[in-house]
């Protein structure tokens, strides 16, 4: 067990907050920076997903797991990244200049979207929401001059300075670097006023706003950051794919997208990243189960049925998803014996009776 | 000139007239307290003030500003901070986050700056925690200070929420039934801080209690509300000696 003995304000700031994590981040990172010389072809493409979506859960993260705002139609988010991403790179225009431009308008979509949240709570704002992502799936579809409609739009790889980044490896970094970037940025964004507001509307907007946090701003501004992000995972995904069409944002992708943030762990950035690796391996999983059962026995629907079968058992049974099983299992090693079994469930809150809306 | 003053003040649910033409003035330094039997309008008196219900009549000025029209966001920029009855506190969050929320109004950084967390940032963020310090000092919260608050027991709770309001840095408190759920050495902790909080850190003080000990330790002036309106004003002797309050909460003589 590490006791942390604080004798400075600056400890509470720092990124790691103890030795054993500059450990074990340095190694995670050398590993992830070796990968191309330990991963299979295969493996690679893993990895290449795994930090596309990684950055999407940052951003769907920032918006369910920290301001308690849910979203069903991020794909609509994603797909706007993609076909910015797609256009001008036909168009000409420079990778540094298109991922950008694939944020900035995929955070004019979210703010778009923001408007309504600010009226609408919960199972109301989830229906407005996916229906943003029909509408914007939709649109795809139908405006066939700008996007190729249902025949897609193919895509180079990503060229930066004249530099072609057409083998994996090269593709490999630039999403590393990016995932790690879009990482710092929430995790910084979380450890100032800004992200402490969101936290606050999460658990309880009377208060916030007695405190002096504008709802209607920070709401939109956190619908804003998680579109940028979930933009710059569009980009990327769309180079990682070279061909994309509407078939790819639909209302089932925005369904996987919100698994990653509960599977991994709401309300944790870490659990960006272990629901999306998650994600991403369980397939695989399913298809080497399939070949162990008896002939007949695999249905082809069996990949949906274990995904929401997972997605139900996970929000009975583990509802801090992925991360917060660690944490338990962290703290059992850490207090051993002492662990007891309540001591992550979450203590029903005093009576409210002033809830004012 | 007036510190802070409620003129005409009314709001109607319905066919409820929850509070009924009340008016009345707290001067610069005092602890004002409003009493009443249940259901007198002293908590929907508050949330008009934090501008959490539309009022339906009257004025509110705070340092000769009219705030009625502000949202409650600009209220609390005015520096005017406020307790809740039932705890409204951030409760998977650390006791010392719930005290960073406080400061919201004095950050000064730029969202840009925060996602790169520049030099300005860190250096804000420090300032914020000392600030934060000295609440956490003031209120003997040290030993809670990276507790969540979900694991809190009620009396600390309060304890909390009233260092998440003095946070803000207020010029007006309003604190909403401070005793309620506390046990009588709580309550005796609660009197000295509410003293302390006017002495020493010079915040006005506008609460609602029940707790008549309380009141009159504290207050300088009562105002006695029944069904909406008001039927005395004074000093906590003279309101508790006045027949209209005996009557509102004891009934008339037969």
């Amino acid at each position: 067990m590490r006791f942390i003995f604080k004798t400075d304000y600056a400890q509470d700031i720092r990124l790691a907050k103890h030795g054993g994590h500059l450990f074990w981040y340095g190694l995670l990172g050398a590993i992830l920076l070796a990968a191309p010389w330990w991963a299979s072809e295969y493996v690679m493409s893993q990895l290449h997903f795994i930090c596309i979506y990684s950055i999407v859960g940052f951003g769907l993260m920032i918006l369910t797991g920290f301001t308690g705002q849910v979203s069903l139609g991020h794909a609509a988010f994603l797909a706007v990244g993609a076909y910015t991403e797609a256009l001008m790179q036909a168009a000409g225009v420079p990778f540094a200049v298109s991922i950008s431009c694939a944020a900035i308008f995929s955070a004019a979509a979210g703010i778009i979207i923001g408007l309504p949240a600010l009226r609408l709570k919960g199972i109301y704002l989830a229906i407005a929401t996916l229906a943003f992502g029909v509408v914007v799936e939709e649109i795809i579809t139908r405006w066939t001059k700008l996007t190729g409609g249902n025949e897609g739009k193919h895509l180079k790889p990503v060229e930066i300075l004249g530099w072609k980044l057409d083998s994996d490896a090269e593709f490999y970094y630039l999403c590393l670097a990016l995932t790690v970037l879009c990482c710092l940025a929430c995790v910084n964004l979380l450890r100032s006023p800004t992200g402490r507001a969101f936290v606050a509307i999460r658990d309880s907007e009377i208060s916030a706003s007695c405190l002096g946090v504008n709802l209607a701003k920070y709401k939109t501004m956190a619908f804003a950051i998680s579109a940028a992000l979930t933009g710059v995972g569009g980009a990327l995904y769309a180079h990682k794919l070279a061909f994309i069409s509407p078939e790819q944002f639909t209302l089932f992708q925005s369904i996987e997208l919100l698994t990653i943030v509960i599977l991994g762990g709401i309300g944790f950035l870490h659990g960006a990243v272990l629901g999306a690796a998650f994600i991403i391996v369980l397939p695989q999983l399913i298809s080497i189960a399939k070949g162990w059962l008896p002939e007949g026995m695999a249905p082809s629907g069996l990949q949906a049925v274990v995904f929401g079968l997972i997605l139900i058992l996970f929000i009975i049974f583990e509802p801090l998803g992925l991360y917060g099983r660690w944490l338990k299992v962290r703290t059992y090693f850490e207090l051993f014996p002492f662990y007891r079994k309540g001591m992550f469930r979450r203590q029903k809150s005093y009576m409210k009776s002033e809830r004012l809306r | 000139m007036s510190f802070f003053k409620v003129e005409n003040l009314g709001i109607r649910f319905g066919g409820v007239v929850a509070v009924d033409k009340v008016g009345f003035e707290v001067r610069r330094g005092e602890c004002y307290t409003i009493i009443g039997p249940n259901g007198a309008g002293k908590t929907t008196i508050f949330n008009l003030i934090g501008l959490l219900y539309p009022a339906t009549s009257g004025k509110i000025t705070f340092e000769q500003k009219e705030i009625n029209s502000f949202s409650p966001h600009q209220v609390a920029d005015l520096g005017i901070a406020r307790t809740f009855q039932n705890i409204e506190l951030f409760e998977h969050a650390t006791v010392l986050q719930n005290l960073l929320i406080g400061r919201h109004r004095h950050r000064k950084t730029a969202l840009w700056q925060e996602l790169l967390f520049t030099p300005s940032v860190r250096a804000a963020e420090l300032a914020q925690r000392e600030a934060v310090e000295k609440v956490i000092d003031f209120l003997e919260l040290a030993k809670v200070r990276d507790n969540l608050v979900a694991g809190l027991p009620y009396g600390l709770r309060k304890v909390v929420e009233l260092g998440r309001a003095l946070a803000t840095e207020p010029k007006l408190l309003l604190l909403d039934e401070p005793s309620s759920g506390l046990n009588p050495e709580e309550t005796d902790d609660m009197a000295f801080w509410i003293e302390d909080i006017k002495r020493h850190l010079g915040v006005t003080v506008l609460m609602v209690e029940h707790d008549m000990n309380l009141v009159s330790r504290v207050s300088d002036r009562v105002l006695a509300l029944n069904l909406g309106s008001v039927i005395a004003e004074g000093t906590p002797a003279e309101v508790q000696a006045h027949p209209a309050v005996i009557e509102a909460y004891l009934g008339k003589a037969a």
